[in-house]
């Protein structure tokens, strides 16, 4: 009897991981023959060809794809710290104060975040058409501060609903005016949704492509709305080395972020601090 | 005559349409132990943060050390709080909870130093200031949160249910700590809570709350043997409520007449021949056996012996229904369920309740 119950389990778990790997598999497979191309000596991706880093060489030397990624990466930042103080400010007030249409202003947050996209980006060129602004650098910065600012909202009014008054209430009761509350007790204890809501900021920002590629200019733009562009020409396999450098860093950002936590975790409990 | 140090005088607060507290008067004496004691949304948490400066009184006056205090902020009052929930500040050890109410007095960095030792000290936490409040226990956290407030020395601490979310056992030991504490500091502590026992055990004085107003303040004992009001005898431990009339008054003995004619007899004064009253008895003070006794003629049908650990509790249905409780301390071997016994008491064990809003007389 035990022994079938074993059999039967030693199964279920041989099918759970098989199962598991194929959805692995499913994920990572176009990644991984993206990577194995982007060492291909052949300039079309048919088949492989011979082993070759020359595409690394002409990301570095002869290709301006490096100047739309830094461009794109210095409008995800600012339109992440821009975008989370506007959403932080505007969380708190609609979390802490009564006013009159505040059911609107609450519901309507969710209308930027499932709008489609299209639309979104097709509104804010005419916005910015009518109002005389050219297109570039600035209206694209402006247009992924407006979409990004919702979610933040949304992020942070989760964290502030979440979040015991009682402790500010605590640091007034304790002697500490509005603003020493603010600073000591209530922004540290938002730190981390200001950071889930930058980080889901900053990934919106630089792979937005659709809304981007509506308000961005002749010249400038960002690196997605460009290999899309160059996809209708004809992509080159240095896009597949920049893409691997780029999952490269990711993968190296994930692992790295992991071991810190593991650290600072272990050091938490061995070194607790000492006063006297 | 002993120093008022806190004043509530016509105070009312409405929440929206809600008229939570009711022309609510209270003197709080410096030092005194006083309990807020209510059913839960009965106001007595209001009437905390009213104080603390945490909710704003709609009209009345509220003064702390003869001073009024409407104008106030939380931060510039001399009073500090102990919250239900705790409130330490998730991202600070124990030593910065403590240290936060004199760092933002900008007090010397070694005064503050001396002076949190001292508290961790008092509420038995050394070794504990480098932790934080996620690796501690409730009870740790609470010694931490009563640190952090009495470090600042108030002139009266205010406690909202402190103990209400740990085990039995250490709330009773937490009881005794918290009493202690009040009489080697000698502050004024204003304790909330819903618990009649905690607040009986604790406190100096016990405000009874209902429905945003007093219903009873006295002592511990005082509340507990002369409840002036139904409700009062109904919340502070169990009571068997007996509607009647007074048939006679004399030499301060009250004979009574149930509401179907049974007889009963207690002690009291200040009541008239012919007045409505309620009769209560504890459960623990009545009794009852096979033989009437004279003065009574309660009659009933025992319906259930429990055993409720420290006692027997019988069940025994009156004639006109009326369910009354009994407990005593050891069986009875001659008395079963469905026996018809007669229930009585010593004059002294019975007191009376006039109808609505009068005083309790003995």
């Amino acid at each position: 009897m035990a022994a079938k119950i074993k059999k039967r389990r030693k199964r279920l778990k041989i099918g759970g991981t098989l199962f598991a790997f194929l959805v692995y598999a499913f994920i990572y497979t176009p990644i991984a023959v993206m990577v194995v191309f982007s060492f291909n000596d052949q300039r079309i991706n048919y088949y492989w060809k011979g082993f070759t880093f020359k595409w690394y060489e002409k990301l570095f030397t002869d290709s301006d794809l490096l100047s739309y990624l830094w461009l794109s990466l210095f409008i995800a930042v600012l339109a992440t710290v821009i975008s989370v103080i506007i959403g932080t400010i505007g969380a708190l007030g609609l979390m802490r104060f009564e006013f009159m249409l505040k059911k609107v202003v609450n519901t309507s947050l969710y209308i930027p975040v499932v709008i489609p996209e299209v639309v979104m980006g097709l509104s804010l060129l005419m916005l910015y058409e009518s109002v005389n602004m050219p297109l570039g650098v600035t209206a694209i910065l402006l247009a992924h501060v407006t979409f990004c600012i919702p979610f933040v909202v949304i992020i942070m009014r989760g964290r502030l609903a979440g979040m015991d008054k009682s402790v500010e209430e605590a640091s007034m009761d304790l002697g500490a005016n509005r603003l020493t509350t603010f600073f000591k007790i209530t922004l540290p204890m938002l730190i981390p949704g200001i950071m889930s809501s930058a980080f889901m900021s900053f990934t919106l920002s630089i792979d937005d492509v659709i809304i981007s590629n509506f308000v961005s200019g002749p010249t400038s733009t960002t690196l997605p709305v460009k290999i899309l562009s160059m996809v209708k020409v004809g992509l080159t396999p240095d896009i597949n080395a920049l893409a691997t450098i780029m999952v490269m860093v990711l993968l190296l950002g994930i692992i790295l972020n992991s071991v810190f936590q593991a650290l600072m975790k272990k050091r938490a409990s061995i070194n607790i601090k000492t006063y006297f | 005559m002993a120093d008022v140090i806190v004043e509530l005088e016509k105070v009312n607060k409405y929440f929206g349409q809600n008229h939570v507290i009711k022309d609510f008067d209270l003197r709080i004496i410096e030092g005194e132990f006083l309990t807020l004691l209510g059913p839960s949304g009965c106001g007595k948490t209001t009437i905390l943060r009213m104080i603390a400066g945490l909710e704003d009184a709609t009209s009345g006056t509220i003064k702390i050390q003869d001073e009024r205090v409407e104008d106030k902020e939380a931060y510039e009052r001399d009073v500090n709080t102990v919250f239900q929930s705790y409130a330490l500040f998730p991202h600070m050890t124990t030593y910065e909870n403590i240290a936060y109410g004199l760092n933002v007095k900008k007090i010397p960095k070694q005064e503050i130093k001396e002076r949190v030792r001292e508290m961790l000290e008092m509420v038995q936490l050394m070794g504990y200031e480098g932790r934080k409040p996620d690796m501690m226990s409730g009870g740790q956290k609470q010694r931490v949160a009563i640190a952090r407030a009495l470090i600042n020395k108030p002139k009266v601490l205010l406690l909202d249910e402190p103990l209400g979310a740990l085990d039995l056992k250490l709330r009773k030991q937490m009881q005794i700590e918290l009493k202690r504490l009040q009489k080697k500091l000698n502050i004024t502590f204003v304790y909330v809570t819903h618990d009649q026992e905690e607040a009986l055990t604790m406190s100096d004085r016990i405000a009874v709350m209902q429905e945003g107003v007093v219903e009873q303040l006295g002592t511990p004992d005082e509340i507990y043997k002369y409840p002036g009001t139904k409700f009062v005898a109904g919340f502070i431990g169990e009571s068997n409520i007996f509607e009647g009339e007074i048939i006679s008054a004399k030499n301060g003995i009250l004979k009574v007449a149930g509401s179907s004619g049974e007889k009963m007899t207690l002690l009291g004064s200040g009541f008239d021949e012919g007045e409505p009253i309620q009769v209560c008895v504890r459960p623990e003070a009545a009794v009852y056996s096979k033989e009437p006794k004279d003065g009574f003629s309660l009659k009933g049908t025992v319906r259930n012996i429990i055993f409720v650990g420290s006692q027997y509790r019988t069940l025994i249905l009156l004639e006109n229904g009326q369910e009354v409780k009994i407990n005593r301390g050891r069986k009875d071997r001659d008395i079963k369920e469905g026996d018809v016994v007669y229930i009585y008491w010593e004059d002294e064990d019975g007191f009376g309740i006039r109808k609505k809003g009068q005083e309790t007389q003995k």
